[in-house]
């Protein structure tokens, strides 16, 4: 193939299945967000610097910016429009909207997907599992905290546990 | 945006193919195993292959058999791997502690082996690089951190490697003359640009790690931040114990020299004692002493130093209570 004509690849995009033909040298961010039409997925420093453009690749967080979109001929990706099931938020989504977990929004889809790949491995992590899953996702504006209790809350109620955010968590220590 | 350069890319199913694909692109073909290295590079215009060659679909590379590794494993199933943990903490260690669990997840063994070295000069945009005008690591030909040198001091800054020198671990490589095994010590140059002795074409295959027996290893890393950070100090300490008493020993830094560095004066402090306080501040400050980084990496230059005898201490303090 020349450098310059199109590659087609086929793949599995949040459970259904996608034919995409571009620019050979594209990653799959680009791929995602102009060939797909899906910007859920950000592009921050498109060196693997900031974690934004997180996506789960069969089932593994990778950086959508450092891999390419010839490599994900037939491999299952997802998404953070995978995460909602029409029009019900997914509970990680229902606990970041809840707590506060998003600011600008920017880091967003990225710590939702680390997340979700988390809970499938386990369900019930403990803060410093938590930390250590998320540690390679900035976020500049909620300082983290409410990022970890929000995934806390959405892994609980995952495990069907009636779980409610904690006061202090929503109006602060009074 | 940063976008990458055009190439054609391949993907082999065996190194037969992927070495006569090599052969093929001839200088302008590379490979490339998770990409995590060179995609950023690439992006940067430090590589600019023509066609890149992904080792990551040859099942030869991904290979965990007894103690030897395939070089396309990941740095996740590395570091995750129980008997790994148990036999080779030190080496599952370092693995865990390169950048983030979402590059760890991409990046590899052999890619972490030969990543590029780094230079404040150097890991900058095209256009950074070009405004001060470029350095002689690519496109230009002086060097920016010691102007009057005429080599580069580009960094070593791989986890993993100091910890494969320290340990002796040996690779195997296979080119178009065939395969051959070589000690990891033998495999890096003290040279920012040719840093490797492996030749463009050939390939690392497998790494064999030495039988986990009477010996023991440990890594510490030191970085400005617990994730994502390079290590701008690495020590790799590798002790072997007969009866309490050292009977060989090998000191490694990271972060330090354009190859892992091995300090043979630091070892030679160990050997034949007990691992006892004046042994370690000994070796302590034999590898400070000869350590000369560069102004090229993070963080102020002489504290940098003065950290090498904290931290290779810190180290054999830490073999010193695992023992037994
Ligand atoms: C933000 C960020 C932080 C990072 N932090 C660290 C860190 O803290 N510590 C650290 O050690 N690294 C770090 N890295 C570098 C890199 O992610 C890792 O070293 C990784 O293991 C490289 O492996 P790879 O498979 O992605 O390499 P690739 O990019 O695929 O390859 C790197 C180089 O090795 C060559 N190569 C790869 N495999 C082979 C093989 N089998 N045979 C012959 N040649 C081969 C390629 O041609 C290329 O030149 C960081 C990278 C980023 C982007
Ligand atoms: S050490 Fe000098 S030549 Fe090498 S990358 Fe840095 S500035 Fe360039
Ligand atoms: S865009 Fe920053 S890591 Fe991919
Ligand atoms: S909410 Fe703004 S960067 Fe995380």
């Amino acid at each position: 193939m020349r450098p310059d004509s199109k590659a087609k690849i086929a793949f599995e995009l949040n459970g259904e299945p996608v034919e995409v033909a571009f620019a050979p040298h594209k990653t799959l961010l680009e791929v995602l967000r102009e060939d797909l039409a899906l910007t859920g997925t950000k592009h921050g420093c498109e060196l693997g610097e900031c974690g934004t453009c997180t996506v789960l690749l069969d089932g593994a967080p990778v950086l959508s910016c450092l891999v390419l979109g010839l490599a994900c001929e037939r491999r299952r990706v997802k998404t953070v429009e995978g995460l909602a099931q029409g029009s019900r938020l997914h509970p990680l989504q229902e606990a970041f909207a809840a707590l506060g977990a998003a600011q600008c929004g920017y880091c967003t889809p990225a710590f939702l997907l680390t997340a979700d790949a988390l809970l499938a491995d386990n369900p019930s992590p403990n803060r410093d599992d938590i930390k250590q899953a998320l540690s390679g996702n900035l976020c500049r504006c909620t300082g983290y905290i409410k990022i970890y209790e929000a995934v806390e809350l959405a892994a609980a109620r995952l495990r069907g546990e009636k779980a409610e955010p904690a006061r202090e968590s929503l109006y602060g220590r009074r | 945006m940063l976008r990458l350069p055009s190439f054609k890319y391949l993907q082999p199913k065996t190194l037969k193919e992927a070495l006569a694909m090599k052969a093929d692109a001839g200088p302008d073909g590379m490979y490339v195993a998770g990409g995590t290295d060179l995609y950023p590079n690439m992006k940067r215009r430090h590589q600019e292959p023509r066609t890149v060659i992904s080792l990551m679909a040859i099942p030869e590379l991904k290979r965990l058999e007894g103690w030897n590794v395939g070089t396309c494993v990941t740095l996740t199933e590395l570091s995750n791997l129980p008997t790994f943990q148990h036999s080779y903490p030190a080496v599952a260690h370092a693995a865990a502690l390169v950048s983030t669990p979402l590059l760890r997840n991409m990046g590899t063994l052999g890619g972490n082996l030969c990543l590029d070295t780094r230079c404040n000069y150097y890991d900058q945009t095209y256009e950074w690089r070009k405004a001060i005008d470029f350095c002689m690591k690519k496109d230009g030909h002086i060097c920016w951190v010691a102007p009057s040198s005429p080599r580069c001091w580009a960094v070593s800054s791989s986890d993993v490697a100091p910890v494969a020198v320290a340990i002796g671990a040996e690779f195997l490589l296979v080119g178009p003359q065939g395969e051959r095994v070589i000690p990891a010590g033998r495999f890096y140059h003290n040279d920012g640009i040719n840093y490797l002795t492996k030749q463009p074409d050939e390939i690392l295959v497998e790494v064999r790690l030495p039988a986990p027996d009477g010996w023991d290893a440990v890594y510490h890393k030191l970085r400005r931040r617990g994730s994502f950070d390079f290590p701008v100090l690495g020590v790799a300490a590798w002790v072997r114990r007969e009866g309490g008493r050292v009977t060989d020993a090998r000191i490694v830094l990271g972060g330090v020299a354009s190859w892992p560095q091995e300090i043979p004066e630091a070892a030679a402090a160990l050997r034949d004692g007990e691992l006892g306080d004046d042994a370690i501040a000994a070796a302590a400050a034999a590898a400070y002493r000869p350590a000369k980084p560069l102004d090229n990496t993070d963080f102020d230059l002489s504290w940098r130093k003065q950290m090498t005898r904290v931290y290779v201490k810190a180290a054999l303090e830490e073999l010193r209570q695992r023992r037994g």
